[in-house]
């Protein structure tokens, strides 16, 4: 299946044992593919600089801008200026090496580089040499290595570029550090960084470019958006009977639903966002898609970007003024939700035209929950007695954001749902889940097939973790709340021994379950007197009748 | 004679140096904006919340017993040890001591043992574990070291070869007037004190900065609240205030 080593899973205790290092054992990549400057130009990055001719000639200087030296140095310089978080953690840690176990991609490849103390050496050691006492001192006379730095060369930069995507910026690390330091922020500098010397990496540019174009990841148009949006309303109505809709650009609605694109067409997501609309629907509540902010997802994250981050974030600031909305509520999607419980107020506030009765942004399970827990929805919970549930925290939501109103309530919330609606659920071992969660091994930009082999080593901890439960607790299947974890586990679990089918979401559990007031039995579904299209006029005319009728 | 001037000389700048040296840098740590709300949740939901989350970080090192028990055992002894010990060395700068130093006297002697045993535990992680190897420069080795030699050399003046203590005090309390009285001619004594003024003068530049470091550590000192209160940073304030989406498009 791959010229690599993949990793064994044993499922005895569901920890992966620490690793010996093996030095270099990730040094035979070069990382992901590099970005046009035509992609580097839509983002406002430098774009003086040329093409690798092949991957083997990533950070080349002769591929990089014109004096890439000064011009990395100057842009660290204006960095640590403007993020305390660099500053601090460049100068502050003090190589106790509490970290060194602690990520995914160090377990899962053993690769010394990839320990998050070591990560980040690879910045600090220039930081150190060029901004520090210490560093210049010892580099004048010859040896800066005695304090931890090095002069900025060639290699160094091939290996941020390399061991900078290798991270996914999960913050495990941050929350073992005895100071916090997160080792996110450091790689996010470093791809900004990267950024301005030539050196982006396609598959977020790309994608970046897509959303400012387009409005969604995915690049799909209004048309191709409603097109699918039906087809979704026509399953749920073959399925159940039930017109339940899922209006795009429609006025007025009380809430605008962002979600990531993924959740428009690919499995699980899919049935996902078909679990929020029958919630919605349920509670009589009047929400509406958007073409324009048809994305969750913020990649600008992903690149440290704040301006990308925040231009991309305004596009929901306006489809929420132009729809005229209330209230904005999130699908599932793990990064997403970090930018928007953690950054939209920055970003895009302030919110006060909306609804200040609820959170904003609201998560969608904020929505469900609370229902289920009132008794507002009818479920029948034996829909899904043909599984054995358990849940994979996602890293952005565990460690940076917040679901509910109290304190690790992205904990509980996610495992009250599933609980609500499922009558078996059970958890993986305590050191893979809520904050001491393992990252999929596809966040932070990394969800591309040109780092194929990084992912599929990174999954091992969850893969050992939910091997576990399978043999020990009969599990069958993994509930998550994140785009990235669901595209990502579908990928690569199957190099794991399972299958893709056992990865759902978490709203799809309260799909299955859920009993829509008036849903048909199947019998009654095949003697059904309309079809789709007949049932959908009919709403539409019947509502025109009402607007008549008021005026 | 010399002696008292060159270590007099050495100690007001020593001090001078690990005071505006630490200062400095906390003012720039102070200064750096935090453009996002970045805490790694769950985090609390108040400012209050906030001071006892710092409080179990400092005292108890919480995070790091979570992530490694032995560690935290060497940590703990250690820092505990040497603040037992700097404790007990004020009354060399005080002429009425005060009760509280007084009373660490007895646990301050012993600190030293439990401190130098500590630190070669932690030199000895340095050596043995191939994962810290690999992350330590040859400073982390040395600033282990110093402390070390620290250590030995002030537990041979108590317990080995007693020094003219009080003539050591009637030193350190006439440096605050610069006045220059005699200091034993000890060979354990000018190792301590040199080595003593060279840890003060690297602190500042050293990674020594994570004690104050750690209360400017964004991840732990935000309150979980971005939601509830706009967070807003000065530079990106004029993104907003100028219309534009990127930095180089600002007015200057
Ligand atoms: C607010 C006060 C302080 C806090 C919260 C603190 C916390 C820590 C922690 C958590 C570690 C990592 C674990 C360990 O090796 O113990 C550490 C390491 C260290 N600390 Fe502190 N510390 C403080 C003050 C100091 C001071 C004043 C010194 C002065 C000498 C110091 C010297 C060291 C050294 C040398 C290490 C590295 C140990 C090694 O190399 O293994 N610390 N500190």
């Amino acid at each position: 299946m791959a010229d690599y080593e993949i990793p064994t899973v044993t499922g005895e205790d569901g920890i992966v044992d620490v690793p010996s290092l093996e030095k270099g054992s990730m040094g035979h990549l070069h990382g992901p593919w590099i970005s046009k400057p035509d992609f580097q130009k839509e983002l406002g990055f430098p774009t003086d600089f040329e093409m690798p001719a092949g991957v083997e000639n990533y950070g080349d200087s002769n591929t990089l801008v014109e004096n890439w030296k000064e011009r990395a140095l100057d842009k660290m310089d204006d960095l640590r200026h403007r993020y305390r978080s660099l500053q601090v953690f460049l100068d502050i840690c003090v190589k106790c090496g509490a970290c060194t176990d602690k990520c995914h991609y160090y377990i899962g490849t053993k690769d010394p580089k990839n320990m998050p103390v070591a990560r980040q050496d690879l910045l600090r050691k220039v930081y150190r040499r060029y901004f520090t006492f210490a560093g210049k001192f010892f580099g004048k006379i010859g040896h800066p290595e005695f304090v931890g730095a090095t002069e900025l060369t060639e290699d160094v930069v091939k290996d941020w570029y390399n061991y900078y995507h290798q991270c996914s910026q999960c913050r495990r690390c941050s929350v073992f550090c005895p100071y916090g330091i997160d080792t996110a922020e450091i790689s996010m500098a470093a791809r900004e960084i990267l950024d301005h010397i030539g050196m982006g990496q396609k598959y977020c540019t790309e994608i970046m470019g897509k959303v400012h174009k387009i409005g969604n990841n995915l690049g799909l148009p209004e048309a191709a958006l409603a097109d699918t949006l039906e087809g979704l309303e026509e399953d749920i109505y073959d399925d159940t009977g039930v017109l339940v809709e899922l209006p795009l650009d429609k006025k007025g609605s009380d809430i605008l639903l962002i979600t990531p694109s993924a959740d428009f067409f690919a499995e699980p997501h899919v049935d996902g966002l078909m679990g929020y609309a029958k919630v919605f629907h349920e509670l009589g509540l009047d929400f509406t898609l958007s073409s324009y902010a048809s994305e969750g997802a913020n990649f600008g994250m992903f690149i440290g970007s704040y301006e990308n981050m925040r231009r991309l974030a305004l596009r929901i600031r306006k489809a929420a003024i132009d729809l005229g909305v209330k209230r904005i509520v999130f699908g599932e999607c793990g990064h997403a939700w970090r930018v928007a419980y953690s950054f939209l107020n920055t970003l895009a506030g302030p919110w006060d035209f909306l609804d200040q009765n609820y959170p904003i942004p609201q998560h969608v399970l904020e929505i469900t929950e609370p229902a289920l827990a009132a008794g507002k929805l009818n479920i029948d919970k034996s829909a899904n007695d043909d599984m054995v549930v358990t849940f994979h925290d996602s890293c952005n939501i565990a460690r940076g954001s917040r679901i509910g109103s109290y304190e690790g309530g992205q904990f509980e919330v996610p495992r009250n749902v599933i609980k609500a609606v499922c009558n078996n659920y059970v958890d993986m071992p305590k050191d893979t889940i809520h904050d001491a969660t393992f990252c999929c091994g596809g966040g932070g930009g990394i969800l591309t097939d040109d780092l194929m082999e990084v992912r599929v080593k990174g999954a091992q901890p969850r893969m050992e973790a939910l091997k576990h439960v399978t043999e020990h607790h009969g599990v069958t299947h993994m509930a998550a709340i994140c785009a990235i974890c669901k595209s990502q586990f579908t990928k690569v679990i199957p190099y794991y021994g399972f299958t893709m089918d056992q990865i759902v979401s978490v709203h799809q559990l309260v799909s299955s379950a859920i009993i829509l007031t008036g849903q048909l039995s199947e019998d009654e579904i095949d003697d059904m007197e309309f079809d789709y299209d007949e049932a959908k006029e009919r709403l539409i005319a019947s509502r025109e009748v009402v607007a008549e009728e008021s005026k | 004679m010399f002696l008292s001037v060159f270590f007099g000389v050495l100690f007001w700048v020593a001090t001078l140096v690990l005071v505006l040296g630490i200062a400095y840098k906390v003012f720039i740590y102070w200064k750096v904006p935090a453009p996002l709300k970045i805490p790694t949740t769950p985090a609390p939901l108040t400012k209050r919340g906030v001071w006892v989350r710092m409080f179990k970080e400092v005292t108890l090192f919480y995070s790091l017993f979570r992530s490694n028990k032995l560690l935290w055992v060497l940590g703990i002894l250690f820092h505990y040890a040497l603040a037992l010990i700097i404790l007990r060395h004020v009354r060399y700068f005080q002429e009425n001591v005060w009760l509280v130093i007084d009373i660490v006297q007895p646990f301050g002697k012993y600190a030293g043992f439990l401190m130098v045993i500590a630190l070669i535990g932690l030199l000895l992680r340095r050596i043995l574990i191939d994962r810290v190897r690999y992350i330590t420069a040859p400073s982390d080795r040395a600033m282990l070291g110093l402390l070390i030699l620290i250590g030995i050399s002030g537990l041979t003046m108590k317990f080995v070869s007693h020094t003219d203590i009080l003539m050591v005090k009637t030193f350190f309390i006439g440096l605050r007037t610069f006045s220059f009285h005699p200091l034993p001619a000890d060979p354990f004594l000018i190792v301590h004190l040199t080595l003593v003024a060279t840890l003060m003068l690297i602190f500042p530049i050293s990674k020594l900065m994570h004690a104050p470091g750690i209360f400017f550590s964004p991840t732990r000192n935000q309150v979980d609240n971005p939601r509830e209160k706009r967070h807003l940073s000065r530079w990106a304030k004029k993104l907003e205030t100028q219309d534009k989406l990127y930095l180089h498009e600002l007015d200057k």
